[in-house]
């Protein structure tokens, strides 16, 4: 790989983390680079959630070093990444059923004046210009409880909550797992303005068709290790899955 | 739609809502299993007329304000709870903590004591006394994750045996201090009734319009003024109503007024400052409140701050309405009561639906056991009705919140 000049915005070197006996992750080295979409893959166990738990500041890693924009950070916990604009956006989606869109949205970095009174107004306007930016038009109201809202919906106000704080980071985690084939058009065509809005959008996915749609590269994870990284033109499918299933050598004797 | 607005208004409000519109959302909305407070005020009604139709000192003037004060301490008790109820909690001690405020009010100005304080600032550490004992239960929920059924229950059991160790060997405490007997039993004159109705209605219109325009010249959905001045009509009327009822017999009593304040203070807390915001995503998903950044055991913390002090806040009432303390308080139905009012008033055992305002209509069912006892009906009548309400109360709960699972998908 040639040389760029611009560290990448967030690095990996040697992470490991163990659970009692549990290799989770055994020195891995990952990067993303501020405008490119990096699809994580790997089979169950191979330690992606691990991985983004770590960089989410849920578990802390026992070693090794993240950087971000070359400068070595520690991450401790969710408000260091948040600081960092590190944004995860978890399969499970972590919504409020209960709140509407708006209050969703903002959660926990709440509009408010010296008094602690929320400021609504510009909180709707915001949220309403960030679904806007992002082209998301399915949502009727800004002020629907959230409970209300389709698979695809909700995907997408999870992920325009990343893109409303200006993040530099976001991954998301199986984005289009439980996604009908429409909602699924709509989430990946997200995630490709994303990366053209100029972030660093990590996607973790089992999918390999929603991976070579929207991904610049792929890394590669098994058995808590990284097997490689690989340019989506420079790869194909069945390279992929070698790698996945069988780790390096195989990849490259059939890439 | 609104042809009654002048025609610079209808054309400025670009977010402008047609009544029909509003009125079929809200249509949806309680068909989809959010049916806010239409059951309890259809409740509210129908005891009415029944007990109306019983006997006739139900509807009147003396009994109502009568009323006011039977129902004033639980209300207060159930406030707290509502905080409680959010976050998908319980607190099974506010019946004997309500009691340890209603010891600590009654000995923080017993005369001749080494302790006889004025009577506010008895009020204030009786109510700071229940505040800590609910930290304490909070912080043993949070920091080590025992069920809050069982720490208040035990909670329960503490603070009964203090009342008894308390009260020991005389049983009873008298109230000779004219602050704290005037909680319960003070009556405003007519004319400050009258200034206490205009003040409020005065609020409520600048609240609800200020809202309006705010969210007009922002440029957002507004909803419709016909309907904000409307609402703003109706509850004006509403205040004028009680003040006028209440000033038909002695006047408006303080202790109305002290529960008027702490319902709209604790509903300004929960739904418009960020502490409240986060109490309603504990209760939705602590998960994703916790990844979201908040302090989520900050928060289960200040819940149950919150009622034990609303408790000993009701123990303080209940003590300044009989003048005296005895070994009866904090007993007897008192815990189901202020449960079966914020559950009744709306507000789910699962957490994270509910309105604090809830509270207080749950507290007029109240009403039942005020009319039973009018009509000097049996005590059992009154057990099994309000059994059977809350019963129903609580099966609406569960069904509205399958409805409104199923209608998301």
């Amino acid at each position: 790989m040639s040389a760029t000049p611009a560290p990448p915005t967030l690095e990996l070197r040697g992470v490991t983390k163990s659970f009692g006996q549990v290799h989770a992750l055994r020195g891995v080295d990952f990067e993303v680079r501020a405008g490119e979409v990096m699809a994580l893959v790997g089979d169950n166990g191979a330690g992606k959630s691990t991985l983004i738990k770590c960089i989410a500041g849920i578990y802390s890693i026992d070693s090794g070093q993240i950087l971000f924009d070359g400068e070595p950070v520690s991450i401790s916990g969710p408000k260091d990444a948040a600081k960092l604009g590190i944004e995860v956006v978890y399969q499970d989606l972590a919504l409020c059923d209960n709140l509407d869109v708006v209050q969703n949205m903002f959660l926990g970095r709440e509009d408010h004046d010296a008094l602690y009174r929320l400021r609504e107004a510009p909180m709707e306007q915001r949220t309403t210009e960030t679904l806007a930016s992002l082209s998301v038009t399915t949502i009727r109201s800004v002020r629907q409880l959230v409970a209300t809202l389709s698979g695809g919906q909700r995907q997408s106000v999870a992920v325009a909550r990343a893109v409303l704080w200006n993040n530099n980071v976001v991954f998301l985690d199986e984005p289009t797992a439980a996604l009908g084939v429409a909602q699924t058009r709509q989430v990946l065509d997200l995630v490709k303005r994303l990366g053209e809005q100029g972030l660093a959008v990590v996607l973790v996915s089992h999918n390999l068709s929603d991976v070579f749609e929207v991904a610049d590269r792929i890394t590669v994870l098994r058995l808590g290790s990284n097997v490689g990284v690989y340019e989506k033109s420079a790869t194909n499918e069945q390279a992929i899955v070698q790698a996945i299933t069988f780790g390096e050598q195989a990849a490259e004797a059939t890439g | 739609m609104s042809s009654a607005a002048p025609p610079e208004v209808s054309a400025a409000a670009a977010g402008e809502l047609g009544l029909a519109d509003i009125a079929r959302a809200r249509w949806e909305a309680f068909k989809g299993g959010d049916v806010g407070s239409v059951p309890v005020i259809v409740g509210i009604i129908a005891i009415t007329i029944f007990f109306t139709a019983k006997t006739n000192i139900f509807f009147t003037a003396v009994n109502f304000s009568n009323l006011i004060g039977q129902m004033a301490g639980v209300t207060v008790i159930a406030v707290g709870i509502v905080f409680v109820l959010l976050i998908g909690e319980i607190d099974l001690s506010v019946g004997y903590v309500s009691g340890i405020g209603s010891v600590a009010v009654a000995e923080f100005q017993k005369s001749g004591s080494s302790h006889d304080y004025p009577g506010l600032v008895a009020i204030g550490l009786a109510v700071g006394i229940c505040a800590v004992i609910g930290a304490a239960q909070g912080s043993i929920i949070a920091f080590l994750g025992v069920p809050s059924f069982v720490v208040t229950l035990a909670g329960l059991l503490i603070a009964q045996g203090m009342i008894i160790y308390l009260l020991g060997n005389e049983g009873v405490i008298g109230i000779q201090d004219h602050q704290i007997i005037d909680v319960a039993n003070y009556v405003l004159s007519k004319n400050t009734g009258w200034i206490v109705a205009i003040v409020f209605t005065a609020l409520l219109a600048i609240g609800s319009l200020g809202t309006y325009f705010s969210r007009r010249r922002a440029g957002l959905p507004t909803g419709n003024l016909l309907l904000t001045v409307g609402r703003v009509v109706f509850y004006g009327g509403l205040t004028f109503a009680v003040v006028a009822i209440c000033n038909h017999s002695r006047g408006v009593p303080l202790v109305g007024l002290v529960v008027v304040f702490v319902v709209v203070l604790f509903s300004y807390l929960a739904g418009r400052t960020t502490f409240g915001r986060h109490v309603y995503a504990v209760g939705g998903n602590a998960e994703a409140a916790r990844r979201a950044g908040i302090n989520v055991k900050l928060i289960r913390i200040l819940c149950f701050t919150i009622s034990g002090a609303c408790a000993g806040l009701g123990g303080v009432i209940l003590a300044s309405r009989l003048n005296s303390v005895d070994l009866t308080f904090g007993g007897g139905t008192l815990l189901l009561d202020a449960i079966s009012a914020a559950v009744i008033g709306g507000v789910s055992l699962f957490g994270g639906r509910g309105r604090v305002s809830g509270a207080l209509f749950g507290g007029l069912i109240g009403m039942i056991s005020n009319g039973t006892d009018l009509v000097g009906s049996a005590d059992w009548i009154k057990y099994v009705t309000t059994g059977t309400i809350l019963l129903a109360a609580v099966t609406l709960d569960t069904v509205a919140r399958r409805r409104q699972a199923t209608t998301g998908r």
